[in-house]
């Protein structure tokens, strides 16, 4: 079995400034890392090859995980630490020819990706990236590759003796209003949720091991992928401003005894005239 | 723009976006209706301005799998375009369904698509589309220039209300060819609904991981209470620790809430529970670590620890 991770490097939403004249988001310099619910699928993947490598649980298949990046030149540290929670080998998508991608243009280039990888039995994702959540990149994977699909999966379980030839998976999808549980043969494209489980810290054991592990590069080239299906100029979506809110708080902040600070909040609401309808 | 092309599972959802696509193409704008449930809506969609309803309640779509669905969309975009003209603009409901539903559909059509857009408003000759944007610490103001443009538009953006002078619409029995999914739903487990409405409340009293246990929600209950309010909390506590009911989560993934007063405690205060809290008239933190980002999100803060300060705070507002 292939379990193939799609992950994203993004930067870090917390460390992100804004500028206070214009509200344009500070961008430059912002460390990078793993969205969350990448996290989660590649989590999974390893979960689903321990289980699987275990004769007590499964028949015993051999599990092969290979986690699929799309990021900046930093990806070479950032992609240790997938590394080191368990995937087997990279794959890096560095080029800055996909800068600007929209979600078509990035699932292009993961679909020519996976497919170069032989197709993959398993492929995970989040269910949205953590900073643009778009969303769109499982379903328009799933598309392109002409694969079922199963998003928001909370819960997941390859099924033993399936009839498929690749093997059958039953998962727990979270909707608004209901959890719905279904089954499907692999290959499958499946999107994950924070739910899922609660992603490992590599140890520093793992992540030594991790340098060593195959990590591989792939530009346009590699991909057969023309420059101009990928990257801002394919993109679809013009964006024609993208701004911080105008958001005034007061911040006042009370420190002290718990009765003063109490009767400093109350004063300060009862001037807003907060405290009845 | 040529002609407008709307679906949603859900039909408040479906009757926002007729509302807002029948002030833009009067003339040319159609409903799709999918599945045995959604044939009843015709009606209201002809009175909210749906010139069209394209029904099909083809057994493939019984379980709305979005692989079914979309090919079903794509084919009644086909045949939107030999009935009114070229539909270059598809409008879908922003919910889960809708949004995994927009991707595949967009795909099948070649098409740009913007999900969880929460606004949406026709300038200079196109259509502009808002969405939350870098984790919701910016407002991204966007368009798609592809020929056809797929929108999934969050619930309740547009307030639905019917067209005036909306005449009887056409029904057409629409000729799909579907396979059924090979996605196969074995067990639907319905949520316990929720009767916190967060959405309106007045007063909103939000916890997260902060609180130690369950039990200690009464506490933050008994704050509420004084206040007429009610509780939500973070993404944690309702979908990690399932103490309080996905309904009531606040966030960019939960509800968003325009209280008169919004109290958060215990919680740290990250951009995708802020987020929910924009609309607050005022915002007040409590948190035991004065460098918590809540701070900042707030008009008011007391440093201190929540199960000395919430008991403090129920007591003076109890007694005023």
């Amino acid at each position: 079995m292939h379990i193939i991770v799609c992950m994203k490097q993004i930067i870090d939403l917390e460390k992100i400034r804004i500028k206070a004249d214009t509200r344009e988001p500070v961008l430059e310099g912002v460390p990078v890392r793993f969205g969350d619910f990448e996290k989660n699928a590649l989590e999974e993947a390893v979960r689903i090859k321990e289980k699987q490598s275990d004769p007590s649980t499964s028949s015993g298949q051999v599990v092969k995980i290979t986690a699929v990046a799309i990021g900046s030149l930093k990806l070479k540290d950032t992609i240790k630490e997938a590394l080191a929670i368990g995937a087997d080998e990279a794959i890096l998508l560095t080029d800055p020819a996909f800068n600007g991608s929209d979600p078509m243009g990035t699932a292009r280039a993961l679909a020519k990706i996976i497919q170069k990888l032989g197709g993959g039995d398993l492929i995970l994702l989040g269910e949205g990236s953590t900073d643009n959540h778009t969303g769109q990149v499982p379903s328009r994977l799933a598309e392109l590759m002409g694969l079922p699909q199963v998003t928001y999966v909370r819960e997941l379980a390859v099924l033993e003796g399936g009839v498929v030839p690749n093997g059958r998976i039953r998962a727990v999808r979270d909707l608004e209003d209901a959890q719905e549980v279904v089954e499907v043969g692999l290959p499958a494209v499946v999107s994950v949720t924070g739910e899922l489980n609660t992603p490992r810290l590599p140890p520093l054991t793992a992540i030594l091991k991790a340098a060593r592990k195959p990590t591989k590069t792939w530009g346009l080239n590699d991909l057969g992928v023309a420059a101009s299906e990928v990257g801002a100029n394919a993109s679809t979506i013009q964006v024609l401003s993208n701004l911080a809110p105008v958001q005034q708080r007061k911040q006042v902040v009370f420190e002290g005894e718990v009765g003063e600070t109490v009767n400093e909040l109350l004063k300060a609401l009862e001037r807003e005239g907060v405290l009845s309808a | 723009m040529s002609s407008i092309l709307v679906y949603s599972e859900r039909e408040s959802v479906a009757l926002e976006l007729l509302t807002f696509a029948a002030t833009l193409a009067p003339q040319a704008v159609g409903v799709a209706l999918l599945g045995q449930e959604a044939a009843a809506w015709a009606k209201d969609c002809f009175a909210h301005g749906a010139g069209r309803a394209y029904a099909n309640a083809d057994p493939a779509l019984a379980d709305l799998q979005a692989d079914v669905l979309a090919e079903a969309l794509a084919q009644i975009v086909q045949l939107a375009d030999a009935c009114v003209g070229y539909s270059d603009v598809i409008l879908l409901g922003s919910t889960l369904r809708g949004r995994e539903v927009a991707g595949r559909l967009a795909q099948k059509l070649n098409a740009g698509c913007i999900t969880d857009a929460n606004g949406l408003l026709w300038e200079n000759g196109q259509l502009v589309a808002t969405r939350y944007a870098l984790g919701g610490n910016t407002i991204s103001t966007e368009v798609i220039r592809s020929a056809r443009k797929v929108i999934a538009v969050m619930p309740q953006t547009i307030q639905a209300a019917p067209t005036a002078g909306a005449s009887r619409g056409e029904m057409i029995e629409a000729q799909l060819s579907l396979l059924p999914s090979p996605v196969k739903t074995v067990e639907r487990r319905a949520k316990q609904a929720g009767s916190v409405n967060v959405e309106s409340a007045e007063v909103l009293v939000c916890v997260g991981r902060g609180v130690n246990e369950q039990a200690d929600l009464v506490m933050i209950q008994a704050l509420a209470d004084a206040l007429g309010g009610v509780i939500g909390c973070t993404r944690p506590v309702s979908h990690d620790k399932h103490w309080l009911p996905e309904s009531q989560m606040i966030g960019m993934s939960g509800k968003l809430s325009s209280p008169r007063l919004y109290i958060g405690l215990g919680l740290s205060g990250q951009i995708q529970h802020t987020v929910g809290i924009r609309g607050a008239k005022v915002a007040v933190a409590v948190n035991s670590d004065k460098n918590a980002p809540i701070f900042k999100a707030a008009d008011y803060g007391i440093v201190g620890d929540l199960y000395q300060v919430a008991p403090e705070l129920t007591k003076k507002f109890t007694a005023r």
